[in-house]
């Protein structure tokens, strides 16, 4: 096999991970080595999905012992096999990236003969990649559940990033779908991580020398839709990972049906790209805006609103705290408010020292005024069109119109249909509206 | 108070400051200002500014100084972007800032300072655009890169390009305002003019290169979520003619 093919087959093997961010660490180049690292992360470029390319994601090899059933790369799929050797990965790598074609190098692996043979491997190509090729650029580094702790200790002072997959949300779903991976499996080698990272803070504090480990944090990701849980449930999840084990990020990832399983979904379902995409919403919600997972779902709302993203879907539910004036409102209720993000916030708040603020000057920092007119004042005035005394009326204004036309679309994620909406249209929705209507971003 | 006048000056940022300083003398706002070579005909007086760069330098100490070295940074800046009458944009920035002092940068809500910030992210937002889908090709030794952007961003991004790609000779051209910069191994760096620029031929070793990058390009994607108009959201098109990943058969 030529360096081409194996190329494809291991970038076709890799794809589904859904990490491609070369972000949370700053590192100045040193002379005489190629290559920095910035901390917003560089995307080089966008594939045909949408999604970042940032890092040369491969797997080193495809050749995998175990056989979790949702994967392409189990060992009873029939499909070709590749392995690069760390001469050529580590050439690829920086051939690549002299051309300002990538950012760095996402290394990840199946589980070739046992954990720690491919953990001997990987520590190989990236002894190499770092020490022989002076390579001073982004390296993300998958950890191989069940590797010797010490093996993963010395991934971690090369890569700036590591990440164990989570896969799926549950105990249950795992001894079912992964039975050779559990949960502490999983769990173990993201704790020893965590305490790698705590433990690195203090020795850099007493020297400034020290090697550092894992600097830009740990992440992981789980497939959404392939089990049963509900969104709440996976949110709790999220929320506890971040707080537990201080993790940089949790990506989801929208199951899509490569294998055939008895316990899988049914091949012809489509991939639950919506229900991703709100995941995502609620995730940013978590990160940057200030909410508990209580907050966003509850017992009572145990899946996501298709129609209305989790931020309006709050806001309706507690309107008995708007409208808010914005030339006086603290910053974090400011955050609450639909239409207003984090960056019109901070505008809002450095704005309003200076002079004081109407709904044209609030267009002009970027506030949605289709959605936050519902929600603020400007100088005691507001600009509502609909009476404010009943909340399901401003849920139905604020609603995302894509869907709200694909009525017939519409589907909570168990599968029972939603009463659809009363809308009149010229147009009779095409099958393909329906498809661009659900298709997200990663 | 304007002046049915159009001033013309060399295109240079120094020119640009004389011209402020002309209409500090005419105590008049000008009805245009623009640069020797641009195409555009008026039917106004035309009034040609000396450039005089003791004056330049003292109106840039005066700016920074009298208004705020924030200010001074915008207008700098806002002299590389593309926006519409830049100058006279400009020149009435200065001039509210001259009345406001330092709160001028800050005061978003009005006209011109909401343009020219609109402006200056577009440019911020372009540089790194080019940060991201530059593209590098090596001529046996050396990798050459051509950019069509259309603020004159090339000034905003060398440096990062410096430092990373410290251990390599480079060489980025700016096609849109014909204007190149070299970096050679070891840090010696120029920027220069020039209408064109010949590249040598791609060698074969580079060909297999690009090759491989377009074959990982086109793995890269999932099938079942091609999402076009999200692509174009994130990497407009317009830059896609300078990319490897696109320039195919």
């Amino acid at each position: 096999m030529n360096i081409m093919e194996k190329l494809e087959v291991l970038t076709d093997a890799a794809k589904y991970d859904v990490a491609c961010t070369s972000s949370g660490v700053d590192r100045p180049a040193i002379p005489g080595a190629l290559g920095s690292a910035v901390k917003a992360g560089i995307c080089h470029s966008f594939a045909a999905d949408g999604r970042c390319i940032s890092l040369l994601k491969v797997l080193l090899s495809n050749d995998c012992a175990f056989d979790c059933s949702y994967c392409v790369n189990r060992r009873s799929q029939d499909t070709p096999r590749a392995s690069f050797t760390p001469e050529e990965l580590c050439r690829l790598t920086i051939e690549f990236y002299r051309r300002n074609y990538i950012e760095g190098l996402f290394l990840s692996s199946a589980v070739v003969k046992n954990p720690d043979y491919t953990c001997e491997l990987m520590l190989k190509t990236l002894r190499m990649l770092r020490e022989k090729e002076k390579f001073w650029g982004y390296v993300h580094v998958k950890a191989i559940p069940g590797a010797d702790p010490a093996l993963t200790e010395k991934l971690g002072f090369y890569a700036d990033r590591m990440s164990v997959n989570i896969e799926l949300p549950s105990q249950k779903s795992l001894t079912l779908l992964a039975p050779q991976k559990s949960k502490e499996k999983i769990l173990a080698p993201m704790g020893q991580i965590r305490d790698g990272i705590r433990e690195n803070a203090t020795d850099l504090v007493r020297y400034k020398a020290a090697p550092r480990f894992v600097p830009a944090g740990q992440s992981t990701q789980m497939i959404i839709g392939a089990t049963p849980e509900s969104d709440r449930q996976i949110l709790n999840l999220t929320e506890g990972l971040y707080k537990k084990y201080s993790l940089k990020r949790v990506f989801f990832s929208a199951y899509m049906p490569v294998v055939e399983h008895r316990n899988l979904p049914a091949p012809t379902t489509p991939p639950p790209l919506l229900r991703e995409h709100r995941l995502y919403q609620a995730d940013w919600l978590l990160r940057f805006y200030g909410f508990q997972a209580g907050e966003i779902l509850d017992d009572e709302h145990p899946d996501f609103d298709p129609l209305l993203d989790p931020k309006c879907n709050w806001a309706v539910h507690h309107i008995s705290q708007f409208p808010i004036e914005v030339n006086r409102a603290p910053y974090e209720m400011l955050l609450r408010v639909p239409g207003i993000g984090v960056k019109s916030a901070m505008r809002i708040r450095s704005a309003r020292r200076w002079a004081k603020l109407d709904f044209e000057g609030l267009k002009k920092l970027g506030v949605v005024l289709k959605r936050a007119r519902y929600f603020i004042t400007c100088q005691g005035k507001s600009i509502s069109p609909l009476p404010m005394d009943n909340p399901a009326v401003i849920a139905g204004a604020i609603r995302e119109r894509g869907f709200a036309q694909n009525g017939g679309a519409l589907q909570s994620w168990q599968g029972e249909a939603l009463p659809a909406l009363e809308q009149l249209s010229l147009f009779t929705p095409t099958p393909k509206d329906k498809v661009q209507c659900l298709t997200g971003q990663i | 108070m304007a002046a049915n006048l159009v001033y013309r000056y060399d295109g240079s940022l120094q020119g640009f400051l004389c011209c402020v300083a002309q209409s500090f003398f005419d105590k008049a706002v000008p009805a245009g200002i623009g640069a020797w070579d641009d195409p555009q005909a008026t039917l106004f007086p035309i009034k040609e500014v000396e450039t005089d760069w003791q004056l330049a330098k003292r109106l840039e100490r005066s700016i920074t100084s009298r208004i705020s070295p924030e200010a001074w940074d915008m207008v700098q800046r806002g002299f590389l972007t593309c926006m519409e009458e830049k100058e006279l944009r400009l020149l009435r920035f200065i001039l509210l800032g001259y009345k406001m002092g330092p709160r001028v940068a800050r005061l978003s809500t009005n006209e011109d300072v909401h343009a020219l910030d609109k402006a200056l992210l577009y440019l911020k937002n372009e540089a790194h655009y080019h940060v991201e889908f530059l593209r590098f090709t090596d001529f046996g030794g050396f990798l050459g890169a051509v950019i069509t952007p259309n603020n004159t961003i090339l000034p905003l991004i060398v440096h990062h390009f410096c430092s990373r790609l410290n251990t390599e000779d480079f060489m980025i051209y700016e096609k849109t305002h014909q204007m190149g910069f070299l970096h050679r191994k070891g840090g010696a760096h120029q920027f220069f003019q020039a209408d064109h620029i010949q590249f040598p031929e791609k060698t074969d070793m580079e060909k297999r290169c690009q090759a491989l990058w377009r074959i990982y390009y086109d793995a890269a994607a999932v099938e079942g979520r091609e999402n076009p108009k999200l692509r174009r959201g994130h990497m407009p098109m317009r830059y896609w003619v300078n990319m490897t990943e696109f320039q195919r058969g």
